[in-house]
């Protein structure tokens, strides 16, 4: 692509340099003025100046209005005071008394983007790649006129391609408004090309009507522009795609994690465990607890301390299902209704006693850096970690519980005693202990459901509550007593869930996915998968 | 036999020692003035609610320290409807009928205010109500100090309609699904129309309480903006969804720049837990913020502080936050005192007639005064964006107080309405 060099920039370059010229030491004296005492479009306008300028000189200036230590005094003099020193803003003199009635100068949005830009346009020209980088990234939301100077010269001598890239799209995007009927349209050809979705925001924008006329005077312009829009839509509509899939498959997980120790409780073994809920719950309030150790005793292992969580949590769960099971629940094997009320009533203990330890009012568990932001995949498609992490986490699970029950000797004994409770006594199973380490085992798979949980959403003593008929629902729909059947339901019902969200809203979405339910159960009471062969019932 | 015989023994004394119990609490009870207590302690809200309790238990130390109220010390009874809100209406039965207290100071979604609302009609006795609210009510058993919609919402849209708010053209209504953000909605769509926004401009999306996957609403609201013009995002999320929200909103690269998104039930509170440096630049519109600085402020910060850390409240001993309905459950309570010394009475009618034009110097920075008719306070406006350390800079106001308009003019029918409560 052929760079254009009008002489209207040159012009440009001009009027900008009468503003701040070089041989000044520090940007003129009024701009500094402007930036302290001037309202906000006057702020605006300053800092463009200054971006255009690329004066390093600004930087102190800048970084005084960024930090908050910029201050007016009267609405006639800028001073930067720091706490314990007032320095005159334009002179650079130190004030003897550090006058009272200083004035804050506010900064909102509007002009925090233009100081970014102003702050950005210093590093352009750095010798450090990953700065420029950056530096690009954030000029890009305050492309306007006054610095297309500064880009010309850092095209000139840029060689990254990445960078050229965004180099060209914000001048591009500064282009817009540009006299030159050819630069305008070519501008438009290199954004409608990007597939951004701000592009097409700065695109659109063209076809708006102010008043009677369109903003874009010139009828070729904007059938360029439309164009450009089309050729980003096509682009954006991929990424919307991709990113319903994986917000679908994210929820599935989710939903997995938490119905895949149910699918071993209810599922081999029987029992409806009402408490299932509750032993997510701990297994997040375990979290808690680790993160509040660690940060306390080793806050060098912080960052990972989800990871150590994880076996914690897997521990404590699995330790209160032994107690559960052990005390309670093997007196009423073969005893449904008893083990429903039974275990209900365990759920509603184990609620308040973390009320009564950890208060009732939600706990905060904090993601670790690794685990908070995204990668950006598309122009409009951005994976949160977090959300890709638990993804992993539930095919680590779901992998590692198939190999203990297909290749394990306990994962053979709980299967015999599930399929044959009698014939497995007969040839020396001791079934009251498979029973116990099985319950163990499903509880623990909870408790490691709720330390993925506790990185998404909120750790409180109802937690599980949201999660138990959920859990229930994916163990029935799957199929009672298949784990392929509790993997497909959960997947499946994530991504319906999630697709009907996208067209009927959050609350619709879920009063349609249980009717769906109950159709499905009254059609195919067996769910998804039947389990085939023939079972002595208990 | 004779375990038996003990058993009953040690029953009937219990009996005897408890009924003496309530004797003797019978005769404190005619030295103090009972209070009713009403938030949520746990469930969905108690992120939100658990903090004005103990707001009001420390204006009620304040006021006992000095004596409190018409010569009687002022006690608390504090009891937790739990997030539900039939029980909201059981617990203020409770409190009228069986503890009898002058007045309660509690609610902070408008369904539990609704739900009790007939009861303190039926009952006669005095509700605060604290939060910002949709307005559509007027009851002569409640004071509300929060905000009406035009003291909040109108304000908040208006700012970021214009220039320095990013003028935006288009805008997504996100709440959670009850009264207060449908009723929002409702009046901010007309007034949006008033503005001549048209309705493919606005989306509405509702989400249950305590919902937790906000993945495909920040998915909706990227494409919603990406679809032209600038958007803006007006948030009525209530409750602990507003945190995974926030985090969703963070992880997904949502800018402030790009789609600000303003918030009316999110405040310094309900940000902690909550990483803000990816969400610098939000906004939030409020009566107060703990950043306004002035003398009444600073006391009122450090009045806060102090407490936290004597009585240890969870979170606030080591990092005290103050927040818009703290003020205005304060200033309710203050006002309250001052009425009951005017009316010289607790009696419910009287301290009504006596609420009429008080004023109390309020932490936000002006005299707050409750409007002499219709039961709401004298406000000024506030926007403030969130900063890196999850405070809020003040970046617009009005120049002053603002009267509170409950039935909003954008409401059809509602310019026939009057100014006060019907029943007197």
């Amino acid at each position: 692509m052929t760079f254009m060099r009008p002489t209207f920039l040159a012009l440009l370059t001009l009027v900008v340099c009468v503003v701040s010229p070089a041989s000044f030491a520090k940007p003129a004296p009024e701009l500094v003025l402007q930036l302290a005492t001037g309202d906000n479009d006057a702020k605006v306008a300053a800092l463009y100046a200054i971006a255009g300028s690329a004066d390093p000189e600004a930087l102190p200036i800048l970084e005084a209005l960024r930090d908050d230590t910029l201050k007016s005094l009267g609405g006639k003099q800028a001073i930067i005071y720091d706490g314990e020193t007032a320095i005159d803003a334009v002179t650079g003199a130190k004030l003897a008394k550090v006058p009272d009635e200083l004035e804050d100068v506010v900064s909102n949005n509007r002009v925090t983007n233009a100081l970014e830009g102003a702050l950005a346009a210093l590093d352009l020209i750095s010798p450090d790649k990953a700065l420029r980088l950056a530096a690009v990234k954030k000029l890009q939301d305050s492309a306007n006129p006054a610095i297309l100077p500064l880009l010309d010269k850092a095209l000139a001598v840029e060689t990254d391609p990445q960078t050229i890239t965004l180099l060209r799209l914000t001048q591009a995007a500064a282009q817009l408004q540009h006299p030159d009927k050819a630069t305008r349209l070519a501008a438009i050809e290199t954004l409608g090309a990007s597939g951004e979705p701000n592009a097409k925001q700065l695109l659109a924008a063209l076809l708006e009507k102010d008043g009677a006329n369109y903003k874009e005077a010139d009828e070729s312009v904007r059938v360029a522009a439309q164009q450009g829009i089309n050729s980003i839509n096509s682009h954006l509509k991929l990424g919307e795609t991709l990113g319903g899939l994986f917000t679908g498959l994210s929820l599935g997980s989710i939903l997995l994690l938490a119905a895949l120790g149910l699918a071993i409780t209810y599922g081999l073994m029987g029992v409806i465990n009402m408490a299932h809920g509750e032993l997510i719950m701990i297994g997040a309030y375990a979290a808690y607890a680790v993160q509040n150790v660690i940060r306390a005793h080793a806050p060098g292992l912080f960052e990972y301390y989800p990871l150590i969580a994880i076996p914690v949590a897997f521990m404590v769960s699995a330790l209160v299902g032994v107690l559960m099971e052990r005390l309670v629940i093997r007196f009423l094997y073969g005893r449904p209704l008893e083990t429903l009320l039974a275990t209900w009533g365990i759920s509603l203990m184990l609620i308040q006693a973390v009320r009564s330890l950890f208060g009732a009012q939600n706990v905060m568990v904090e993601n670790p850096a690794w685990l908070s932001g995204g990668i950006q995949v598309m122009g409009n498609l951005i994976l949160p970690y977090n959300r890709l992490a638990i993804i992993a986490f539930a095919v680590l699970v779901v992998l590692g519980m198939g190999l203990i029950l297909t290749r394990t000797r306990l994962g053979l004994f709980v299967r015999a005693v599930t399929q044959n409770r009698q014939m497995a006594s007969c040839v020396g199973v001791a079934t009251p202990r498979v029973d116990t380490v099985a319950f163990a085992l499903g509880s623990g798979i909870a408790g490691l459901a709720g330390c993925a949980l506790s990185q998404v959403g909120n750790v409180g003593p109802d937690l599980g509550q949201g999660y138990i008929i959920d859990s229930f629902m994916v163990v029935v729909l799957g199929g009672v007593g298949q784990l392929a059947g509790t993997v497909y339901a959960a997947l499946g019902l994530g991504v319906l869930n999630k697709l009907l969200e996208g067209f009927a809203g959050a609350v619709l979405a879920k009063i349609a996915v249980l009717v769906f339910i109950i159709i499905f159960i009254q059609k195919r009471p067996q769910g998804l998968f039947a389990v085939k062969g023939r079972f002595v019932e208990q | 036999m004779q375990s038996r015989r003990s058993f009953i023994k040690v029953s009937a004394l219990s009996a005897a020692m408890a009924l003496a119990g309530l004797a003797s609490f019978g005769v404190s009870a005619a030295e103090t003035i009972k209070v009713g207590v009403l938030h949520s302690l746990s469930g969905t809200m108690a992120i939100s609610e658990t903090v004005l309790k103990d707001t009001v238990l420390m204006a009620i130390d304040e006021i006992n320290a000095k004596g409190g109220v018409l010569g009687k010390k002022l006690e608390p009874v504090v009891v937790d409807p739990a997030s539900n809100w039939p029980l909201f209406a059981e617990k203020a039965r409770q409190l009228i009928s069986k503890d009898k207290v002058a007045v309660t100071f509690g609610c902070w979604t408008s369904v539990s205010r609704k739900s009790v609302l007939p009861v303190y009609e039926e009952l006669n006795s005095l509700l605060f109500y604290p939060v910002q609210y949709e307005g559509e009510e007027l009851s002569k058993n409640v004071f509300y100090t929060g905000a009406a919609p035009n003291q909040q919402a109108i304000p908040a849209v208006e700012y970021l309609m214009s220039k320095d708010g990013g003028g935006a053209k288009r805008f997504v209504l996100l709440g959670t699904d009850y009264v207060y953000p449908r009723t929002t909605n409702k009046i901010l769509r007309a007034f949006l129309k008033s503005k001549g926004v048209a309705d493919a401009d606005i989306m509405e999306e509702y989400t249950p309480f305590g919902h937790s996957d906000y993945q495909t609403i920040i998915a909706k609201i990227k494409k919603f903006s990406s679809e032209g013009k600038k958007t803006a995002v007006v948030s009525t999320i209530n409750g602990d969804s507003n945190v995974p929200f926030y985090k969703e909103l963070g992880n997904q690269g949502l800018k402030a720049t790009d789609v600000p998104v303003v918030a009316f039930s999110v405040g310094e509170e309900e940000l902690r837990g909550v990483d803000t440096k990816p969400l610098v630049g939000h906004l939030a519109a409020w009566n107060y913020f703990m950043s306004i600085k002035n003398p009444t402020n600073t006391a009122f910060v450090k009045q806060w502080s102090d407490y936290a850390k004597a009585k240890g409240i969870a979170g606030h001993k080591d990092k005290p936050l103050t927040n818009d309905p703290m003020e205005a459950t304060y200033i309710g309570i203050k006002m309250w005192a001052q009425a009951v010394e005017k009316a010289k009475s607790t009696d419910t009618d009287k301290v009504i007639a006596a609420m009429a034009g008080q004023t109390v110097k309020a932490p936000g920075g002006f005299v707050s005064t409750m409007d002499p008719k219709n039961h709401h306070l004298h406000k000024p406006v506030f926007i403030g964006e969130i900063k890196a350390d999850g405070q809020f800079k003040v970046v617009w106001k009005t120049p002053g107080p603002v009267k509170a308009q409950p039935w909003s003019p954008f409401v059809e029918g509602n310019d026939k309405k009057k100014d006060e409560p019907e029943k007197k």
